[in-house]
């Protein structure tokens, strides 16, 4: 269905032309937060509309679209930006990350690998990796102009000092092409050398905050760490409940209020893929069955 | 080789460190500086004492870069031995050498200290800053630093909020000290502590002097302050400076009216 009320993926021509100068710029400079003039969006800030607004300025009426939040294809949030420009754009969608040219994201990549002919849009909260340890605004910009970076190590000290390890486990700053320090986004720091050398073009967008920033395809991303308490990805040491993958990033959900619980792919598409080619979990049903309810044993 | 060293060393301390040259500054109508030279040495304390509004710490400013000079110039030998005009730096290289070759110390610690990290952090900062990339070996200069100044070592990971007035100004002198910078500025480092801890700090803030080897400039409203840290004194007045000499020289046998009235302001021990 296409509403004539709106122009092709809601946004005015102008204000995509504008984005996607924005984007130009990000994608020349990688790491580095261009300003743009984000816009109101029909839905509330911290829902992505930062992601959104990046999304509709490169969206063709070719493109299969994808969205997902958190791993998931069917949350509230991935299901409404999927119909918001099912609607708007009448653009085909896909919870298969191999089909989808652009997938628009909330706080995962896609266990899948990515490949040259896709571009994965981040909705980013608060792009400023330096937010939390230096207040000015003008000061931070200071500090990416002359690449005076020390201070983002204090904050891996403090992890250190404080807990005995780099503590810090989503939004892990990285070094993109060797100069700029930038936040990947509340990714986990199991997604971070998922982007290092990704053939697909990877785009950030906050919307409150008025930010574009990207990596451009088979650019370097390295997380930032000590030479004695180097960089590691973290995952639940356990195999997914429903389809058995030993490498998948994994949320844990209570079960009971007896100390159960499981652990599953927050990737839902890669698990379903995974069950579908017949890989089994301890909690998985019985298969070609109708049984929804795996019992409490293993 | 080593008479090549030893020459170099004597032009060393032979060549000043800094030079300020006729420096002026106005805000509007208020000369709040008013044409100031002199030469600093290696190794060598000076205080610039004057009351209030007298424009000491528009000096400071000046001298440290942070402040555009009306007039005149400031003029500082780099660790490569070059002599520069501190106008002439890029911003990145003055902020370079703000965390390297110099320190500041503020009277207000919280204007110099991350208060809200720990001060092992606080210590290592500037060491990250210029790359140092391994913790234990971060973390082990920074209990090294504490020990020096006197901080029990067991509190490395106390964030300065948590510290005493005479802790947290410690901290910062540590802080600044860490990178071995040449030349110190210091601003009423004494000010608001009371008398016990002020001659603590001041006695530590001799021994590193002289230990280090530091350059320091010192503003101070505390003729106490001048008399036992530095060698020479410059006294303020409106903006200008009215007397200038040996430490000792001025404040045992004061010339001008004005210092005179200060030294005698002083209460008798």
């Amino acid at each position: 269905m296409n509403a004539p009320a709106y122009n092709f993926a809601y946004l005015d021509e102008q204000t995509k032309r504008m984005i996607r100068r924005a984007i130009l710029k990000a994608i020349a400079i990688p790491g580095y937060q261009v300003p743009f003039a984000s816009r109101e969006m029909p839905m509330p800030y911290g829902w992505g509309t930062g992601g959104v607004q990046v999304t509709a300025a490169i969206l063709g009426p070719k493109d299969v679209l994808k969205v997902i939040d958190q791993g998931s294809d069917d949350t509230t949030n991935a299901i409404s930006i999927r119909k918001f420009f099912a609607k708007t754009a009448g653009v085909a969608t896909t919870t298969a990350t191999e089909d989808a040219t652009v997938i628009q994201t909330r706080h995962r990549i896609p266990e899948t690998a990515l490949h040259e002919n896709q571009v994965l849009v981040y909705q980013v909260p608060i792009p400023e990796p330096l937010r939390f340890l230096e207040p000015r605004e003008t000061e931070t910009r200071r500090m990416h102009a002359l690449a005076e970076y020390g201070l983002m190590h204090v904050k891996l000290y403090e992890d250190i000092a404080r807990f005995g390890h780099i503590a810090t486990a989503y939004a892990y700053p990285v070094k993109v092409n060797a100069r700029y320090v930038m936040d990947p986004s509340p990714t986990p720091k199991f997604d971070n050398p998922k982007m290092d050398n990704c053939p697909a073009l990877q785009l950030f967008g906050a919307g409150r905050e008025k930010r574009i920033y990207a990596i451009p395809p088979y650019t370097t991303v390295v997380s930032l760490d000590f030479e004695d308490h180097p960089f590691e990805p973290y995952r639940f040491n356990a195999p997914c409940a429903l389809c058995g993958a030993e490498n998948s990033y994994l949320d844990e959900i209570v079960t009971d209020d007896k100390g159960g619980r499981m652990f599953v792919c927050s990737d839902t598409d890669y698990c379903e893929g995974r069950q579908a080619a017949g890989h089994r979990g301890s909690l998985s049903a019985a298969p070609y069955k109708e049984k929804a309810h795996g019992g409490s044993n293993g | 080789m080593g008479d090549q060293m030893a020459d170099l060393d004597m032009l060393e301390s032979d060549q000043p460190l800094l030079v300020a040259k006729s420096l002026s500054k106005s805000y509007g109508r208020i000369a709040a500086c008013r044409d100031v030279s002199f030469a600093l040495y290696p190794g060598e304390v000076l205080a610039i004492v004057g009351e209030s509004g007298s424009g000491k710490s528009t000096l400071l400013q000046l001298l440290s870069g942070q402040l555009a000079a009306s007039g005149g110039h400031v003029s500082y030998r780099m660790r490569d031995g070059v002599t520069r005009d501190l106008a002439t730096l890029g911003e990145a290289e003055r902020r370079f050498l703000f965390r390297t070759d110099w320190g500041f110390v503020h009277q207000d610690p919280a204007q110099g200290l991350r208060m809200a990290v720990s001060a092992g952090a606080n210590v290592g900062e500037r060491l990250m800053a210029v790359g140092w990339n391994h913790y234990g070996r971060i973390r082990d200069t920074a209990s090294d630093w504490l020990t020096r100044v006197e901080i029990d070592v067991a509190r490395i990971d106390d964030a300065p909020r948590t510290y005493s007035g005479g802790m947290r100004q410690r901290l910062q002198i540590a802080r600044n000290l860490v990178t071995e910078p040449r030349l110190v500025f210091m601003d009423e480092p004494t000010g608001g502590l009371d008398v016990s801890v002020q001659a603590r700090l001041l006695d530590l803030l001799r021994s590193l002097v002289a230990e280090l080897h530091l350059a320091v400039i010192i503003v101070t409203h505390d003729l106490a302050v001048a008399r036992l840290l530095s060698h020479r004194v410059m006294v303020m007045k409106g903006g200008r400076v009215i007397e200038t000499g040996l430490t000792d020289q001025v404040l045992d046998d004061p010339r001008e009216p004005y210092t005179q009235l200060l030294v005698s302001s002083i209460l008798p021990p």
